[in-house]
């Protein structure tokens, strides 16, 4: 100990640099870890839920009751080989995963997981999930266009339309929660909501929330919004000519994508990290573990809503978009700047 | 100090290889993509500088949205990359005058630019400095005190140009039978089903 401490006196940069910088690694190496055995099992909880739903079984022969699944699923697509096109554009099209996967594991720097418990606790948070969030479109387009085939063009030009018009909904919405808590960082947002679920902005902006999720729902392309992948018509979407590892990072992405939607909708709506209610036995639990229950019963109605509603047709979902939840959306933030101010709420 | 100095000479230095690459990429969509690099840098200086939400609306506003509709048309082009080539020496001269002019009127704005004369008495006394804890809240202030009615001209100049495109792209064609949604929600059953008792052997 004394020898470490002699060490750090004798070279300032291992106290000024080092060891912030490995202190840091350690923190995105434990998020990352964390959050790639959450996307593993998402995938399992689906093919149970789903399962259950349609009775049937689910996965049940890797492991004591399948567990193990989502592991074999992965070895098996890293043992694949990896097959680019003959007229694929060789660089864009493996650039293409490597961007969606990277951008669905970059959103999680602002995530706070409990009080204080965040990577970067930025000023403008929201606005920096809502930027990624954005830029999520460019991995779907890349590898469209890359991949050189029809259906893979139609499947990503279909994705990217969708995800830029329910953009523009969720902004709104997010202006609205702004409006309540006065901030546009993630903690402050959280705190805002302290005291009780009944605190929560699931409650005071209900239509807000309806509005949220849906609209989540598009971006991440999931049922009933899934257009992008239309087996029926587009065999497989924007991914048809990926395989192995390229495709392994798609799913990835998509499946980290739907955790960070929720955890977005948790922190927006449903009170991050905070107890239900402010007594005892509520405020024994640690805060990240409300905030994983909380992600769980948002991807549980994830994969609910995919179970039950059937696929829109896509001119029906630009309507949605555009000619419902934009009009709609824009109204509430006026309702709700309206109504904070006439009765002096503003924070 | 020397990480913020790297940082900087990391962005600045892709941000201008990336925006060489923009104009001699061969291939228009390699273009778009390497400009898509150079937004994303520039909004790397700008949280460099302190300006946190005018990264964030760059990234949100140029790399979401405007980059988006920038690659579904070059996408969406059937190009001859040859031919394309032909046209640059002729071009040259232009793009080489309309770059010096832009040059020159940098070096002018630069030469003549001084920190706003508030902000100059604000630098012996940071006491007075104006109390906004947050870039985006001091930003929100000023433009929605200070400079509403140029705000809301701009707003409204963004308003002309939306519905000026609307009007140019809008066609009106006959007979074309549309889906009215409101009609299809609304229809009842008894409208649209008769259920009849058909004798075998027979038709209707």
């Amino acid at each position: 100990m004394d020898s470490l401490q002699g060490m750090i006196d004798a070279y300032p940069w291992i106290g000024d640099y080092l060891l912030p910088t490995l202190l840091l690694l350690v923190q995105i190496v434990l998020i990352v870890v964390i959050l790639l055995l959450s996307v593993a099992y998402t995938t399992y909880a689906e093919r149970k839920v789903m399962a259950a739903m349609q009775l049937r079984q689910g996965p049940i022969a890797v492991g004591p009751f399948g567990l193990l699944q989502p592991i074999a699923d992965g070895l098996k697509l890293l043992g694949k080989e990896t097959i680019i096109p003959a007229g694929a554009n060789r660089v864009v099209f493996v650039i293409a995963p490597m961007v969606t996967f990277l951008l669905s594991l970059v959103a999680w720097a602002v995530i706070p997981f409990g009080d204080g418990m965040v990577l970067a606790d930025i000023n403008v948070g929201i606005l920096y999930l809502f930027a990624i969030s954005s830029l999520g479109v460019y991995g779907i387009i890349m590898a469209g266009w890359a991949s050189n085939s029809k259906y893979a063009f139609l499947g990503a030009l279909r994705s990217a339309a969708q995800m830029v018009s329910y953009e523009v909904s969720i902004g709104f919405v997010m202006i609205t929660v702004l409006l309540c808590a006065g901030s546009l960082n993630l903690s402050t947002i959280v705190e805002s909501q302290s005291g009780g679920f009944w605190k929560w902005y699931f409650l005071p902006l209900l239509p807000m929330f309806v509005i949220f999720f849906i609209s989540t729902l598009a971006e991440t392309n999931r049922a009933p919004f899934d257009l992008p992948e239309g087996e029926s018509e587009l065999v497989g979407g924007y991914n048809v000519e990926y395989s192995a590892m390229t495709f392994a990072l798609f799913f990835l992405g998509e499946y980290a994508n739907m955790i960070l939607m929720s955890g977005m909708t948790t922190i927006l709506f449903l009170g991050g990290w905070l107890p239900p209610v402010d007594v005892v036995p509520f405020t024994w639990v640690p805060g990240p573990v409300w905030f994983a229950a909380k992600i769980a019963l948002c991807l549980f109605v994830f994969v609910w809503v995919r179970a039950t509603v059937p696929r829109y047709r896509y001119d029906q979902l630009m309507r949605l978009g555009w000619k419902v939840f934009l009009p709609f959306s824009i109204f509430w933030v006026i309702a709700t700047a309206g109504y904070l101010v006439a009765f002096d709420l503003l924070p | 100090m020397i990480v913020q100095a790297l940082a900087f000479y990391l962005f600045a230095i892709v941000a201008i290889a990336a925006a060489v690459m923009v104009i001699s990429a061969r291939n228009p969509v390699h273009s778009v993509l390497f400009l898509i690099l150079t937004f994303f840098n520039g909004a790397g200086l700008f949280v460099l500088m302190g300006a946190e939400f005018l990264a964030m609306i760059l990234v949100v506003v140029y790399v979401g949205a405007v980059a988006v509709l920038f690659l579904f048309v070059v996408m969406m082009l059937d190009i001859n990359f040859a031919e394309l080539r032909e046209g640059t020496l002729r071009y040259l001269p232009f793009g080489a005058l309309i770059g010096i002019i832009l040059l020159a009127e940098l070096v002018l704005v630069f030469g003549a630019w001084t920190a706003a004369p508030e902000a100059a008495t604000f630098a012996g006394d940071p006491g007075r400095m104006p109390a906004a804890p947050t870039n985006t809240e001091a930003l929100g202030r000023q433009l929605y005190t200070d400079y509403i009615y140029l705000f809301q001209a701009a707003g409204l100049v963004l308003l002309v140009a939306m519905i000026g495109s609307i009007v140019l792209t809008l066609r009106q064609r006959e007979g074309v039978r549309r889906q009215r949604i409101g009609d299809q929600v609304s229809r009842r059953r008894d409208e649209v089903v008769a259920i009849r008792k058909v004798e075998s052997g027979e038709g209707i």
